[in-house]
């Protein structure tokens, strides 16, 4: 920066105005296909299915813009049940897949050595079988007389007489489950990775205990992955209905399986998209919320 | 004594996880070998190469098969070559409007598959364009951008910028430095990203669900003989999808470890 240590280059000094401001617009070049598809094919059919969801009318005679609020009423009457139920399944499936995965990335960052990735390779393995393929292997598995049913039956779990698996909360729930795990696990993981060991070493040089160094070091280290972790099992985990037609109870629906029924079957439009706005908005707030609470900002980034 | 069974819990703890992980691929490829009667494939009932020696005798699944191919393929490749632009604008440029950016490309990821899908049938009816191949495939673009982008990032970050500046130093114009410099440093995850990509797409029910109209992927061919019996080819094709995916996953794994080897980054 102090003048007259180099001579600046020999360019005039509108070319380089003009390469500077061509360099400018390079970004936003770049952007500009992807960001119209999103802005096309993601922000406006959200406004669509929002207007869609202030229409009135019915199939024969057509539907019409009216700023049918009621159709949103509903979503909190009519479907309240539903509404209750995806909020359960999703908090629940979230809380148990944490459960489980937090010891499984755990386990694979500090225990398996040189065959690290060996073990991440066959966590995602068996994802490659198709996802309704594992569902409904799902179903064999936990059928009215198979050996997880059978073994339940013996050990005093399930009631000799009439205990199922299939058909019940437990099975939708373990198919929610076994399918996010995955997305659990996968990003604790990487926080995990992250740690700098000496941090650990240095917890036991003063003599902290192996649980009060992973309560003060390690679990806090790892809270990206863990927020990352469970909006990737609770969000798709709340607009599910896979998981309920085929593993649950059809009388037990959730939000997931009002729409797809109200826009594939009935064909009511206008509830079905209020239905879906209000999910949308419901996962919105409480992921504001959620990450507020938790405190970081690391996740958009 | 209680020490070693406290060191060994992680390790059995890890066991049984990727048991569990793996019991449903186990029961999929068992029982594409079942020699069961009737329409329902759930009983086991003894073991057959039956299906495996007539895969095409149910001929709806290879066609739906075709499709997802055809479609996994394009819409991966067009997302790839989208996420790409945006990853590049995003890690080597600072510009106004990169945090808006950035939650743009995050909400698409923390949408529910069935708003995705409802909203884009919500624009294929208010606009009266019908459903086919064509929405199909904007469909599958759409959801796989975001983590197009999210793959090819996570990739760029840790590279040496000084490589293409030394490049425009040596007057390259920013073309040549692109293609010269920076494409053969990010190519490994852009590969990484059309794979992902592809997998996303072609193991994708919902969005389809919605989107698809009369078209049949594999998935939708999946969900609608769930209803009537699944037959045991669905099994066998599964499997191969599996096999074929698990093979091309440790290639390319063993192609980028023997990179890194090459360029000394491990």
């Amino acid at each position: 920066m102090t003048a007259g240590v180099a001579a600046p280059p020999v360019v005039s000094p509108e070319g380089t105005e003009q390469a500077a401001k061509r360099r400018r617009r390079v970004p936003y070049l770049l952007l500009l296909p992807g960001l119209a598809y999103l802005f096309v094919l993601y922000v406006v059919p959200l406004i669509a299915l929002f207007r869609m969801g202030l229409q009135s009318g019915n199939l024969v005679s057509g539907y019409e813009f009216t700023w049918e609020w009621d159709n949103f009423v509903q979503v909190f009457t009519t479907y309240r049940p539903q509404l209750l139920r995806s909020l359960l399944y999703s908090v629940s499936a979230t809380v148990i897949t944490l459960l489980l995965g937090y010891p499984l990335a755990y386990a694979i960052a500090f225990r398996t050595g040189r065959w690290k990735n060996l073990f991440l390779v066959l966590l995602l393995v068996p994802f490659l079988i198709p996802f309704l393929l594992r569902t409904l292997a799902w179903r064999t598995i936990l059928a009215d007389q198979g050996w997880v049913v059978e073994a339940m039956k013996t050990i005093g779990l399930l009631p000799e007489q009439g205990g199922r698996l299939l058909a019940t909360g437990w099975a939708v729930l373990a198919g929610l489950v076994y399918s996010f795990l995955p997305f659990m696990v996968l990003p604790i993981y990487v926080a995990l990775e992250k740690i700098d060991r000496s941090l650990l070493e240095a917890a036991g040089d003063l003599y902290s205990t192996p649980s009060t160094a992973f309560w003060k070091v390690t679990w806090p280290l790892s809270l990206p992955g863990v927020i990352s972790g469970t909006l990737l099992t609770a969000i798709p985990a709340a607009g599910d209905y896979i998981s309920v037609q085929l593993l649950g109870n059809p009388q037990e629906t959730m939000m997931g399986n009002v729409i797809e029924n109200k826009f594939l079957s009935v064909i009511d439009y206008p509830a079905a998209a209020a239905i879906s706005i209000t999910l949308m908005l419901a996962i919105v707030i409480a992921v504001i919320f959620y990450v507020r609470w938790v405190g970081t900002e690391e996740l958009v980034t | 004594m209680m020490r070693t069974i406290k060191r060994l819990l992680l390790p059995t703890y890890l066991g049984f996880g990727l048991l569990y992980l793996f019991l449903p691929v186990l029961v999929v490829i068992l029982f594409s070998f079942n020699d069961y009667q009737g329409r329902f494939n759930v009983r086991w009932q003894g073991f057959t190469l039956e299906h495996w020696l007539d895969p095409f005798r149910v001929e709806e699944i290879p066609q739906a098969l075709g499709v997802s191919i055809v479609l996994a393929a394009v819409s991966s490749g067009i997302a790839t070559i989208i996420g790409t632009l945006i990853a590049l604008a995003l890690t080597r440029y600072r510009f106004k409007g990169r945090s808006a950016t950035n939650v743009l490309l995050f909400f698409p990821m923390a949408t529910p598959e069935v708003v995705l899908g409802s909203s884009l049938l919500g624009l294929f009816v208010a606009m009266g364009t019908g459903a086919g191949f064509l929405t199909l495939l904007l469909a599958h673009i759409l959801f796989i951008i975001s983590y197009a982008v999210a793959t090819i990032r996570a990739r760029m970050v840790g590279f040496d910028r000084h490589l293409e500046e030394a490049a425009m130093d040596l007057y390259a114009n920013e073309w040549d430095t692109f293609r010269k410099v920076t494409l053969p440093m990010i190519l490994p995850g852009v590969f990484a990203a059309f794979l992902l990509g592809f997998a996303l797409s072609l193991d994708d029910f919902v969005v389809s669900n919605f989107t698809a109209g009369t078209i049949q992927t594999y998935p939708l061919y999946v969900w609608g003989a769930a209803r009537r019996g699944i037959p045991a080819q669905v099994n066998v094709w599964g499997t191969v999808i599996f096999v074929v995916t698990v093979t091309v996953m440790l290639l390319f794994l063993g192609a980028q470890r023997r990179r890194q080897q090459r360029l000394g980054l491990t």
